[in-house]
């Protein structure tokens, strides 16, 4: 017998029993279903997720004090010191451009509106370096530096909360803390980022948060942002930030006491986060396959004892166990091929839906059911046929033609 | 070994074990069919007959004792062996017709030329085999919309499909009316009248047995008359 006739054969006899095919089908239908839906929310998030850090921009790295691998104590904060030492064109050629920043949560306050939230002390540079745009007024000048100006640059989001508008707000007088700052500007609106919406905050000039709002002491600084030339050069750049604050931290021995992010560090940790966020998922999802695969079996068992006779008659007329065998491997591939072909069809609209349902919620995010996913499903699931139909087969095959045909 | 004996058996024997009772099914059993001979085996219930005719038809092994089906040793061949010989030297034909229920007569009457792996021209001879029993007209029924005596002659068809040496037939009239009945043993005569080939019939049937040329009597494992 050669396969297309055993599939053929296997076929019929599916058929013949519409109703208990259907229902096997359905276990492993909804196993495949719901791993590939799985497989294709976590893929979305992967892609969600890391393209929103890459959209931070690939040539930047975050420059933390502490380290977050290795114990170290007391580590010395950053400083503006170090922020000028690493502007130094001849130690750091590869770094186009630096921005320190200081941040913390506050109190805005505009006629009786009132919203908590994020505001970062910065200098001109930070426009350059996070790409920020204004849609109305300007951005912090050197004059605001110097000066100590009590102005302030809103982000859209609290604008909304504040104004209930996104447009016309420069000139206004807000109140960040108690102290009255007068709106210079209107930022572009940039979406959600890695670290929330990045459109939740208020810029102040940098020497205004840290003598007035946010009260640094000596020069303190808590992120730098460091633009690098390119995003070829972040390798390079990262390694002349490190020389440079270990020769200033005095700490050329041991662990460094501060920390350089890229953004292919953030991309990484991410990717790990939500891979094995995937792969939990599509376990779970693995699980209800599994059970499908179960029902496969018990089927497959009461179908070689229904047709006991009908094995008995296939051997006496020449049929060997090799034939017996193949025929019910057949069926119960077949049973759990057709439940996965199926199965990444319903997976699909489920991810589709899934999708919908994250637009509609205002969460960009498109699962994606990939080409890997569906081979591995297919696969998978034509494997837990074969193997959980070998048990049955087997039993068949194995039948003594004088017991099978003499069998009521 | 002479090449018109198509079965020859020396002393075969069959025990089974029900626990801890040895049952004693055929107790040396020796005897010689001729090519082209048409005869029946009888015996009460309980004779041996039916493991007789398994072991006849290579559905079992005798426990010891040589069995010559066609020139060949049959009687140590393997399970793979045994569905060869079961295939290509034996047609059978049961009480209860045992035909494939959702196929069609022509598949049915095709089967045994699948499993012996012929794929070119099984039709035509499925065809061929459904017209030497009177059946051209019923090829694509399916055994539920047709007569016990039609299901009954599909069966003959499988049977002969392969041109086998022997075609060995359980109670094949045990199912039927009287009618059809008698057309079957008419086929069966037939057959082996025109085409000279060797039937055995395993029966009750004191009339079916005096249809034939010889009768192989058994009792309590043993022959009762020479062979």
């Amino acid at each position: 017998m050669n396969l297309g006739q055993a599939v053929l054969e296997a076929l019929e006899s599916l058929n013949s029993n519409k109703l208990r095919s259907g229902l096997t089908i359905l276990g492993i239908v909804i196993g495949v279903a719901a791993v590939i839906a799985m497989l294709a929310v976590g893929e979305g998030a992967q892609q969600t997720i890391t393209g929103a850090i890459s959209g931070v921009g690939t040539n930047l790295l975050f420059v933390f004090s502490g380290n977050f691998q290795e114990e170290v104590r007391n580590p010395q904060p950053l400083t503006l010191a170090d922020v000028d030492a690493l502007r130094d064109q001849f130690q750091a050629p590869s770094v186009a451009n630096v921005a320190p920043v200081i941040n913390g949560q506050v109190r805005v306050s505009y006629s009786g509106e009132q919203a908590t939230t994020t505001v970062n002390g910065v200098t001109p540079d930070y426009a350059v370096v996070r790409n920020y745009n204004v849609t109305e007024g300007e951005f912090i000048n050197d004059e605001h530096l110097l000066g100590q100006a009590s102005v302030a640059l809103l982000g859209p989001e609290v604008a909304q909360k504040l104004f209930g508008r996104k447009d016309g707000v420069v000139g206004e007088t807000v109140r960040i803390e108690g102290q009255p700052f007068r709106v210079i500007g209107l930022l572009e609106s940039k979406g959600g980022g890695a670290f929330g919406s990045q459109d939740d905050v208020v810029m102040i000039p940098f020497t205004t948060a840290k003598s007035r709002v946010l009260r640094r002491t000596r020069d303190r600084v808590d992120v730098i942002f460091v633009q690098a030339l390119d995003a070829e050069y972040v390798d390079e750049a990262t390694d002349e930030i490190s020389q440079i604050l270990r020769s200033r931290h005095r700490i050329m021995l041991g662990p460094d006491d501060f920390t350089v992010f890229s953004q292919e560090d953030f991309v990484q940790t991410a990717r790990t986060i939500t891979g094995v966020f995937t792969i939990f998922l599509g376990g779970i999802a693995g699980i209800s396959l599994l059970v499908g695969g179960i029902g496969i079996m018990n089927i497959m068992l009461v179908s070689v004892t229904e047709r006991t006779r009908e094995i008995g008659l296939r051997k006496a007329l020449g049929a060997r166990k090799r034939d017996i065998l193949i025929q019910f491997l057949t069926e119960s591939s077949l049973l759990s091929m057709l439940g996965g072909i199926i199965g990444i069809g319903f997976g699909w609209l489920i991810s589709f839906a899934v999708g919908r349902i994250a637009a509609a919620n205002n969460t960009p995010f498109t699962p994606s059911v990939g080409m890997n996913a569906i081979l591995l499903a297919t696969l998978f699931a034509t494997a837990v046929g074969l193997f959980f139909g070998i048990y049955p087969a087997n039993r068949a095959a194995n039948l003594e033609p004088v017991e099978a045909l003499r069998y009521e | 070994m002479d090449n018109d004996v198509v079965i020859r058996t020396e002393g075969i024997t069959k025990t089974f074990r029900m626990g801890e009772v040895e049952v004693h099914a055929l107790c040396g059993v020796s005897f010689m069919i001729q090519r082209g001979e048409i005869l029946s085996i009888m015996g009460p219930s309980g004779s041996g007959k039916s493991t007789l005719m398994n072991i006849l038809g290579c559905l079992d092994r005798p426990t010891s004792g040589e069995y010559y089906l066609d020139g060949n040793l049959v009687s140590n061949m393997g399970d793979d062996e045994l569905a060869e010989v079961r295939n290509r030297k034996v047609g059978f034909i049961f009480q209860s017709f045992n035909l494939l229920s959702r196929a069609s007569a022509l598949s049915n009457v095709e089967l045994p030329l699948r499993y012996a792996g012929i794929r070119e021209g099984r039709r035509e001879r499925a065809i061929e085999s459904l017209k030497a029993v009177g059946l051209a007209d019923r090829i694509y029924h399916r055994p539920t919309e047709l007569s016990g005596g039609q299901q009954q002659r599909v069966a003959i068809a499988r049977a002969l499909i392969n041109n086998p040496a022997i075609i060995l037939a359980d109670e094949p009239t045990g199912n039927l009316d009287s009618k059809s009945g008698k057309e079957i043993m008419e086929i069966l005569l037939s057959l082996n009248r025109e085409r000279g080939t060797t039937v055995i019939i395993v029966t009750h049937d004191p009339t079916i047995a005096a249809q034939t040329q010889r009768v192989i009597r058994l009792r309590d494992g043993l022959l009762e008359n020479g062979a």
